[in-house]
């Protein structure tokens, strides 16, 4: 059995009278990419916000690198990248990337090498010096996973990353998971879009707020003996 | 260093964005300018002290319309001068009677020669007819409006576009969430406050040089204490404003409702800083000049402004504006838990 990088251990969560998160369990392993998948608003985030560090759960606990989170040591063992681009438009590219690599303690020629390597994976290296205000849609999300690369994280925490991107980004988006991998790193990606699911190596099903299925892809549709991702979800779902 | 970092790219955003850095210099230039040409007075129930008066002279004056107060000598008169119980006083030591004004407010040194005519009529009709000697504490008779409204401005100013600008720039730093990715770095909360505060605080620093030097040896600002007084009292000042500003962004959700914040907590600071005479205030009202930190800052410009006082005199309300801008900082810390716990 490989190494548990991340352990949900029986976590709720509770604003006011709604309960977003049910009693989740889960664990994901070194080197894999985990794909959680749901609608928006079965909870996704709010889970994911929780590994980051950035919430904490009202019942259970988080487990990363078997440390309970939240823990500020583990902080730079994370990478994460939220739903917004999180970039700061009125500097360069350069600029930005300057920044967060300093927050993370890089500095001279290791700051330039880490730069000038992320800006290689998703193939922006040509734009450093351009303001991020003049960058289209698709590059910003890219310069977005370039900056939480920086630090070489074990863990890479993506939510919804390759939303509102054209499918040849796309493409070459998870052609660079797929080398981020090869390397060692976990990934965990949240994501609404059924095929996307498909070309992760094991899947968690959430549906307001509690996980109903995980396991490959190949495992879950089995099991439903469905077609595809889409109606293995449905079948979990009670439909 | 991370905080090095912050403070870095605080200043790449501020010089990147050249209209914010106009308003933060040039308008507050124009406006002064502006006040500098329009400048009127008003009128103010001024009071009288009345050195060791001959009680049959003091039937024959017409005493209406002031505030009155009777000493045996001259010494015990000043104290209260410089105490600000008094605007002014009279001494009767000689004919026609010798008069001696705080002289800071020149609106009051108006009120106070007006009132000192009047009350000297009578006396003039009975054949004394010479020019009446006028001393001054503080200032003088060539002090216009501009100069005592002056240095209050000068600290409105600063208090206002620090405001703005800082609450602003952390609105967005929200809003585009970039706050969170700062959250999900190593970045502690209190470095994100300290890294603010020193980014601004150096440009905050170049404003207030640029717009003190203007107003003073351009305008030509009275200015009778140290320049180096000055800027620290703004620096002071804007360090509240800019603590305060991030503080209240917390709890607007864009730009509009930043804005907002501005007749509710930037313009009633005005009002209670001295620009209108605090005594004329209705008594249900006065007692929130003390929690603005405008307040503190205004009295300590004017005193080193117009009073040419030093140190001795000015620690206190830079005191007061270190532990306001103190406070906002320990509730920015607090609010920011709001998004990360540790």
């Amino acid at each position: 059995m490989k190494n548990p990088i991340v352990s949900i251990q029986n976590v709720s969560k509770i604003y006011g009278k709604h309960q977003v998160l049910k009693d989740i369990s889960l664990e994901i392993y070194e080197g894999e990419i985990f794909g959680l998948l749901g609608p928006s608003g079965a909870g996704k985030t709010t889970l994911v916000k929780q590994l980051a560090g950035l919430e904490v759960p009202t019942q259970g606990s988080n487990f990363i690198f078997s440390e309970k989170m939240p823990h500020l040591d583990l902080i730079k063992r994370i990478g994460y990248m939220a739903q917004s681009d999180a970039l700061y438009t009125d500097l360069t590219a350069k600029e930005n990337l300057d920044f967060f690599a300093a927050l993370y303690g890089l500095k001279g020629k290791e700051k330039k090498q880490r730069i000038n390597e992320v800006m290689e994976i998703v193939s922006l290296t040509d734009h450093l010096g351009k303001l991020v205000s003049d960058y289209s849609g698709g590059m910003k999300r890219r310069l977005s996973l370039a900056i939480s690369l920086l630090h070489n994280p074990g863990l890479l925490i993506l939510d919804e990353p390759t939303v509102g991107i054209d499918p040849v980004l796309r493409k070459s988006i998870w052609g660079s998971f797929n080398s981020l991998k090869e390397n060692g790193t976990t990934i965990l990606v949240t994501t609404h879009v059924m095929d996307e699911a498909a070309k992760c190596d094991r899947l968690g099903m959430i549906r307001d707020g509690g996980l109903i299925a995980a396991g490959t892809p190949e495992e879950l549709m089995q099991q439903t003996s469905a077609a595809n991702i889409e109606d293995a979800f449905l079948a979990y779902g009670g439909a | 260093m991370r905080i090095t970092a912050l403070v870095i790219r605080i200043l790449r955003q501020i010089i990147r964005d050249k209209r914010t850095m106009a308003l933060l210099i040039f308008a507050p230039i124009l406006v002064l300018t502006m006040l500098h040409l329009v400048f009127n007075g008003d009128e103010y129930k001024p009071k009288i002290g009345l050195v060791d008066i001959p009680e049959q002279m003091e039937t024959q004056l017409n005493l209406k319309n002031a505030e009155l107060e009777h000493y045996e000598n001259e010494k015990l008169a000043k104290n209260d001068l410089s105490d600000k119980k008094l605007d002014g006083y009279l001494v009767f030591d000689t004919m026609p009677p010798s008069v001696v004004l705080e002289g800071s407010d020149p609106s009051v040194n108006g009120a106070v020669v007006k009132w000192i005519q009047d009350a000297l009529k009578p006396l003039q009709q009975n054949g004394m007819n010479q020019e009446i000697k006028i001393d001054y504490l503080f200032g003088s008779d060539d002090m216009g409006q501009f100069d005592y409204f002056g240095p209050v401005l000068l600290g409105f100013f600063v208090f206002f576009f620090v405001f703005l600008i800082a609450g602003v720039s952390f609105l967005r730093e929200r809003t585009t969430g970039t706050l969170e990715r700062l959250l999900t770095s190593p970045l502690r909360k209190w470095e994100i406050v300290t890294g603010y505060i020193m980014g601004f605080g150096i440009f905050t620093m170049i404003q207030a040089t640029i717009i003190a030097w203007y107003a003073i040896y351009v305008l030509g600002m009275l200015m009778e204490g140290s320049f180096g007084f000055v800027l620290l009292i703004t620096l002071l000042l804007s360090l509240t404003a800019l603590t305060l500003g991030i503080l209240l962004s917390s709890f607007a959700n864009n730009e509009l409702q930043m804005i907002q914040f501005i007749p509710l907590i930037v313009v009633p600071q005005i009002f209670f800083s001295g620009l209108f005479n605090l005594e004329t205030i209705s008594e249900w009202l006065s007692w929130i000049g003390p929690f603005t930190p405008l307040y503190y800052a205004a009295e300590a410009l004017r005193n080193v402004m117009v009073r040419g006082f030093g140190w001795e005199m000015i620690y206190k309300d830079l005191l007061i504006l270190l532990a306001f801008s103190l406070l906002f900082m320990l509730l920015n810390i607090a609010a920011l838990r709001r998004y990360r716990k540790i």
